[in-house]
């Protein structure tokens, strides 16, 4: 997926691992002990739990008298924003909370004993033999100067006696039941050989190591593309219902709630609002905020189209880019972008798809002249924009970037920011600060905000002032680089309602990149979809989503996490910032 | 006050703080030449009330030597340590931010430098451009800043990747305006804590080439007194010994203060 990875560093479709579900079939009669039937295993069960966070936190308590259960063979999925606590919560069961927060009360039970009360010994030979877990970033959980076949092997090292050649042949047996290819080969490889989805595969067969009684999982497929997400979601749900494990699956995405859950439980700011079983709740939310959270989800279909001109205002022909290792690397160079040729129609919204590795940031970064292309051309409203002059390209196409708490530099006040563009280009400080100031006002932002630091902001409203900071030179054009990709959804929605309304306000074209189908089918009038950087489709959002041509376009729609639910759109007041 | 949470931090401060008096005060307490005649010489310190620290072989009141000298200290360090960063600081973010041969050309520069003991370097410099206190100054900075360099360099290969740096160039602004004013000042922290390690070494520096008697001879640095004490080292160590434990105090006072700095502008560790 898309978040913050500029470099096409690895290609990873088709990945290797595409048939790793029907491999399951065959490699699932080598588990190490019969499959179990349900419910055998102890289930969790958190009763009251409220745990205080350091003084100076947002509030004082993390978590304030959470109750629930994961009984053994069932998948709760905890779902909240950031900053809910659910993160917290997974940690606290395994005894893992970071420096400053405590334990205030309650307990959690794993069939009868009660951990948050166990001596620090006894509690290690729960950790990853009955209660284990898995991180977000597969890249970051494993170590990488240890083999993959080694950290596999750790459990077994720490918490049995087996013999080395034991210990082999179930690693072996582990790697293929999380159906990596090549067994053999991927225990003797080091984690960055392998793609995201194989590195989340290795972590989650480290977990399952021990056969534990309930599996934790941290927003387990957050940071891979959508198609190895699904392989991943099938994977986990499959091993799961084989063990008759509890799986406690935290998230913020509804779309994997609703591929995954047998129960949900809403988490807001700690508290547990709304809990139930996965139908009732995805379909016929109860609580306001959790129908809000619902409502923000975009439906996963093309939104009504819009009035587009057919006169063009950025043409982009040819346009190839190619990636060279050091002089001295014996890595072959990616084609990030080949002969890419794209159409933008004046005040039209051009939203270019694809996976992490296909271009579509190299794409971005091309036609706001961050990088020069090896060939090919781009003609802005009739003016050849990579040969502007580079303060006049810039007068004329502004850039939204992904990450809001990156994209600001955090020693300059909010209005600095925003008037900085226009005082490059001879506008005088009186001036450009009240330009800035109404800025501010439009993107909904209260102008005082113009005095202030970006770090006091929240990610949205740093994103609004991002916004300001690009409309400030009057752009004609706007590229927008996965601009609501870090954003909980709720925010996000709000984000895109404002991006929305300024672009028919404006007159704004906008290019819209982005990984998520769901918002490119709410804010886009046209897609153009890619894959190792050429453009597979393109075509209106309709006949892209309704009835895609090419295979890839097919097999990503097809991966989007729970494609199969349509959000209830209720109409409910937007849930606070 | 986070810097004053950590004891060595604190420690560092108040050496600092006693150093910097001692300097004030030294043209106040001590009104005549330090180089002047005062009395006859080597007193042991105590022995006569007027000296409370002694007198040298040539006579000259050790106590007024100590605080002058911290004059000179403070000043040399501070300037070299100036220079040192100026040139570093420059270096390093043309190296980073424009990459490619640029960065090639300047970093071997660096290492050249970097691999020449510095102090063999310093001895050619005095040696050829003489050893009047603005000279040795100079040389000592000239010598200290491939570090700075480096860290600067590095500070920069991270920083011009941000998006925010993006952002400006896709607003039009130019290099120079990018790399002073929206690099730079995030890159400053680590280089202010390395300022001290910069100060202590270029303190050190002086007084190894006062002690060799390769400084401006007409300054009452500790190096100097060091250097003068040499040929009584067995029988009046005092006369080596009180400006050596001078400049052990100093050294010290600057890398702990440099260290707390460190510690609390890091902010993962300003919760411990």
């Amino acid at each position: 997926m898309g978040r913050g990875s500029p470099e096409p560093a690895r290609l990873r479709w088709p990945p290797l691992d595409r048939h790793a579900t029907a491999r399951l079939a065959v490699t699932g009669s080598m588990t190490l002990r019969p499959p179990m039937s349900a419910a055998t295993g102890a289930g969790l069960i958190v009763e009251n739990l409220i745990l205080r966070l350091p003084p100076g936190a947002d509030r004082p308590l993390a978590l304030d008298g959470v109750s629930l259960h994961v009984d053994p063979g069932e998948v709760l999925c905890l779902v909240g924003e950031s900053g809910s606590g659910k993160s917290l919560l997974a940690a606290a069961v395994l005894r893992l909370l970071p420096p400053g927060v405590t334990v205030a009360g309650g307990r959690v039970a794993l069939g009868g004993t009660n951990l948050l009360s166990l001596p620090e010994r006894d509690m290690r030979r729960i950790r990853g033999a009955r209660v284990a877990m898995v991180f977000q970033d597969p890249s970051t959980a494993l170590n990488p100067l240890h083999r993959v076949g080694d950290q596999v092997a750790e459990p077994f090292r720490t918490h049995t006696d087996l013999s080395r050649a034991a210990v082999q042949t179930r690693v072996l047996d582990l790697l293929a039941q999380v159906g990596l290819p090549d067994p053999a080969g991927a225990a003797a490889a080091y984690p960055h050989q392998l793609s995201g989805g194989q590195r989340q595969r290795v972590a989650i067969a480290t977990a399952l190591a021990l056969e534990p009684d309930v599996l934790i999982a941290d927003e387990p497929t957050t940071a891979l593309d959508v198609t190895t997400q699904a392989q991943v979601l099938a994977l986990m749900r499959d091993l799961q219902r084989r063990r008759g494990m509890a799986l406690l699956f935290v998230t913020h995405d509804f779309g994997v709630v609703a591929e995954i859950a047998d129960r949900v439980a809403v988490l807001q700011r700690g508290v547990l609002v709304e809990h139930g079983p996965a139908q009732q709740v995805l379909n016929h939310p109860a609580h306001p905020y959790t129908r809000a959270l619902i409502a923000a989800v975009p439906p996963l279909a093309p939104a009504a189209p819009r009035p587009v001109s057919s006169e063009a205002i950025l043409v982009a022909e040819g346009l190839t880019k190619t990636y060279r290792a050091g002089r001295f690397s014996r890595r072959a160079p990616v084609q990030a972008l080949d002969r890419v040729s794209v159409t933008l129609p004046r005040g039209g919204t051009l939203g270019v798809v694809g996976e992490s590795g296909s271009g579509k940031s190299t794409l971005a970064r091309v036609l706001l002249r961050l990088l020069p292309p090896d060939a090919g051309t781009v003609r802005l409203d009739g003016a050849d924009l990579l040969h502007l002059p580079r303060r006049e390209a810039a007068q004329r196409i502004g850039m939204v970037f992904q990450d809001p708490y990156a994209s600001l530099n955090p020693r300059r006040r909010v209005g600095d920011l925003v008037a900085q563009g226009p005082m490059l280009h001879g506008m005088a400080r009186g001036p450009a600060f009240a330009l800035a100031r109404d800025l501010l006002a439009q993107v909904a932002l209260d102008p005082a905000a113009a005095d202030r630091f970006p770090h006091e902001f929240s990610g949205g409203q740093r994103q609004r002032i991002a916004l300001a900071r690009a409309l400030a030179l009057q752009p004609a054009v706007l590229v927008a680089d996965e601009p609501v990709s870090a954003l909980d959804v709720s925010v996000q929605a709000q984000v895109l309602a404002l991006l929305a309304e300024l672009r028919t306000r404006l007159g704004l074209s906008v290019v819209f990149v982005t990984h998520d189908l769901r918002v490119a089918g709410r804010i886009c009038d046209r897609v153009a979809v890619m894959c190792r950087g050429v453009v597979v489709e393109e075509g209106t959002t309709e006949q892209v989503f309704l009835r895609p041509q090419h295979e890839y376009t097919q097999a990503l729609l097809a991966a989007v996490p729970g494609r199969g639910w349509t959000p209830p759109q209720t109409p409910v007041a937007p849930a606070p910032t | 006050m986070r810097l004053l949470r950590s004891w060595p931090a604190a420690i560092g401060l108040v050496l600092a703080v006693l150093v910097l008096l001692m300097a004030l005060s030294a043209g106040w307490l001590f009104p005549r030449d330090p180089l002047g005649l005062a009395g006859r010489p080597l007193q042991w310190p105590g022995d006569n009330p007027r000296f409370w620290l002694g007198t040298d072989n040539s006579g000259r009141d050790i106590a007024a030597q100590i605080f002058h000298g911290a004059r000179v200290s403070l000043l040399i360090g501070a300037t070299a340590t100036a220079i040192a960063l100026l040139i570093g600081t420059a270096i390093g973010a043309l190296a980073g931010y424009y990459g490619g041969w640029v960065d090639d050309a300047l970093m071997r520069v660096t290492e050249a430098f970097q691999t020449l003991p510095n102090f063999l370097l310093l001895l050619v410099l005095v040696a050829v451009f003489g050893s009047d206190i603005r000279t040795v100054t100079l040389a000592i900075g000239l010598v200290s800043w491939p570090a700075s360099a480096r860290l600067t360099r590095a500070e920069f290969l991270t920083l011009r990747e941000r998006e925010f740096v993006a952002g400006c160039r896709t607003l039009g602004m130019g290099d120079a305006a990018i790399i002073l004013r929206e690099i730079l000042p995030n890159a400053l922290p680590p280089l202010i804590v390395y300022a001290g390690v910069v100060m202590a070494g270029a303190i050190l520096l002086e007084s190894a080439l006062a002690f060799l008697g390769l400084s401006d001879p007409n300054i009452a640095s500790w190096g100097n007194l060091i250097g003068r004490g040499r040929g009584v080292l067995r029988t009046q160590w005092y006369v080596s010994a009180i400006p050596g434990g001078a400049i052990l105090l100093t050294v010290l006072a600057v890398s702990l203060l440099g260290q707390g700095i460190n510690d609390a502008l890091n902010p993962r560790l300003r919760q411990r």
